[in-house]
């Protein structure tokens, strides 16, 4: 019988009509010492107003430097059961596609190792397995390698690549996100599972700018379906639109971005050349609009949440690749990025962080990339502009 | 040069800093690579093994680093 704890201030967080973590936990809490143990020690840190989480140290399985994430109780004494309490990543699939088979498997594995809690999916992407003893990290690896799976990343290394679902399951996809993602991943398997980074670095492809896997806003390196052509625009479906009600001057060409398009109640015109395909008319007017000519990926970087200086969004270095199999150009160009990240980047550095900190200027001769206007992330600040040796005899 | 000899080398570079410095896979490769004269590559295959057969492991303390496993 597995323990019981008093949680008056998490029984709290079960009120309502939404689903409730509280109520999950304590379902595998009625069958796991190691999740009666998670609940008891979480309604402490709500009492206390701390957390008592230690993570680090020595953790993984033979051969491997990232996957599991150590994780410590503070309060051992207290709650032996989450003494460690370890969380393993398993490697996702490319759009997070799984058969119902496996994840009744990866449940009864769970089950029988850890504390039934899991956590689909993580930020990073990856499937998530909460809580687990150092004892059983090796059986539990065995469990999902034997079936084809494998360890996700962690720590300062790559982290495992993520992408939207992309043609898979959506009209708008202009790459083949998930090939992308596939590709990238087996390619670089010791840069995910041997960590030599400065820090973490993060891939994340989505495949036009509806951007669901968010890549812009969490990736070293953000990788976003676009087009060359023109929107191919169908004035019969413009009519129906606007027939069904919808207000196209305010909802569409008032909320153009870049200010491309006109509407005179009749026939709806883009200026393409100033289009910055932002998905926006398309994503309202689906039936009307549709991308036309070369489709390929603006390839972006550098976006992190907690940023020393500030939250940040990735922005453009290369305005339009095309990503075709093998993927060179792209696995060429990321490779260049980490040897300017190895040869300049301090510990716990992103490279985003050490590109504002050098200069895009210093990073885009380093990578062999020309600067262009697209690159401009907003006007510059100072009125200094320093000029070298080459500049001056041109 | 022999991978073991290489692996010897990066086994006494983390030996010698242990208790004083840290080391990331990449400060080995570097200092390795440039002592010896070889590729980096050389000297992430011979550090691989050495982590295959469990005399060095990962450890993660702010930042993922290598070590020799506690005793
Ligand atoms: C070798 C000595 C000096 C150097 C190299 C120097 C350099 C400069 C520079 C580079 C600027 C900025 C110009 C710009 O914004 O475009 C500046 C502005 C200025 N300096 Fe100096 N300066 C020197 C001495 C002085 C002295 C002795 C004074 C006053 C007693 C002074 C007063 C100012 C003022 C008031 C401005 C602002 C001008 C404005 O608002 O445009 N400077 N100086
Ligand atoms: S990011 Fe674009 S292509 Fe990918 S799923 Fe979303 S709308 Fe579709
Ligand atoms: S995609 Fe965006 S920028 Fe281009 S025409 Fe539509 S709303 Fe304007």
């Amino acid at each position: 019988m597995p323990k019981k704890y008093e949680t008056p201030l998490l029984d709290e967080l079960e009120k309502g009509p939404f689903p409730s973590f509280v109520t999950e936990i304590k379902k595998a809490a009625a069958r796991s010492d190691m999740a009666a143990d998670e609940l008891g020690q979480l309604e402490k840190s709500y009492r206390d107003k701390r957390g008592y989480w230690k993570h680090g140290g020595i953790v993984g399985v033979r051969g491997y430097g990232s996957g599991v994430i150590g994780r410590y109780s503070s309060l051992a004494d207290q709650f032996p059961d989450v003494a460690n309490f370890h969380t393993v990543r398993i490697n996702c699939t490319s759009g997070f596609f799984y058969t119902s088979k496996f994840l009744k498997e990866m449940c009864d594995i769970w089950d029988k190792y850890g504390s039934g809690l899991t956590n689909l999916h993580g930020s990073t992407g990856d499937l998530v397995l909460l809580g687990t003893n150092t004892e059983n990290l090796e059986p539990i690896f065995a469990e999902f390698s034997s079936r084809g799976w494998d360890l996700g990343g962690s720590g300062s290394a790559l982290r495992t690549p993520s992408c939207c679902v992309g043609p898979a399951r959506c009209e708008w996809s202009n790459i083949d996100t998930l090939g992308i993602t596939y590709s990238v991943t087996q390619e670089f398997q010791d840069e995910m599972h041997r960590p030599a980074f400065p820090y973490k670095f993060k891939i994340k492809t989505a495949g036009c700018a509806v951007d669901c896997i968010a890549s812009i806003a969490r990736a070293d390196l953000s990788i976003i379906g676009t087009w060359k052509g023109k929107i191919a625009v169908d004035q019969g479906e413009v009519a129906n639109y606007a027939k069904k009600g919808m207000k196209i001057q305010e909802e569409i060409v008032n909320k153009c971005p870049s200010k491309c398009m006109s509407y005179d109640g009749k026939e709806l015109k883009i200026d393409d050349d100033n289009c910055v395909r932002c998905m926006h008319c398309i994503a309202k007017m689906t039936k009307a609009l549709k991308p036309t000519g070369e489709k390929g990926a603006t390839i972006l970087m550098g976006s992190k949440a907690p940023f020393v200086i500030g939250a940040t969004l990735s922005w453009v270095i290369v305005p339009f690749m095309k990503l075709e199999e093998p993927y060179d150009e792209l696995k060429d160009l990321i490779r260049k990025m980490w040897e300017f990240w190895d040869e300049h980047g301090k510990n716990r550095e992103r490279i985003g962080e050490l590109v504002i900190r050098k200069g895009m200027r210093e990073f885009l001769e380093f990578i062999g990339i020309d600067p262009v206007p697209q690159q401009v992330k907003e006007p510059r600040r100072d009125p200094f502009f320093f000029w070298t040796e080459a500049d001056l005899q041109k | 040069m022999e991978k073991a000899e290489v692996a010897q080398k990066i086994y006494e570079l983390v030996e010698k800093s242990t208790g004083k410095k840290k080391l990331k896979s990449s400060d080995i490769q570097k200092t390795i690579s440039a002592d010896l004269n070889i590729t980096r590559d050389d000297v992430k295959a011979a550090l691989k093994d050495l982590v295959d057969e469990g005399k060095l492991i990962y450890t993660y303390f702010g930042g993922s680093f290598v070590e020799i496993p506690p005793k």
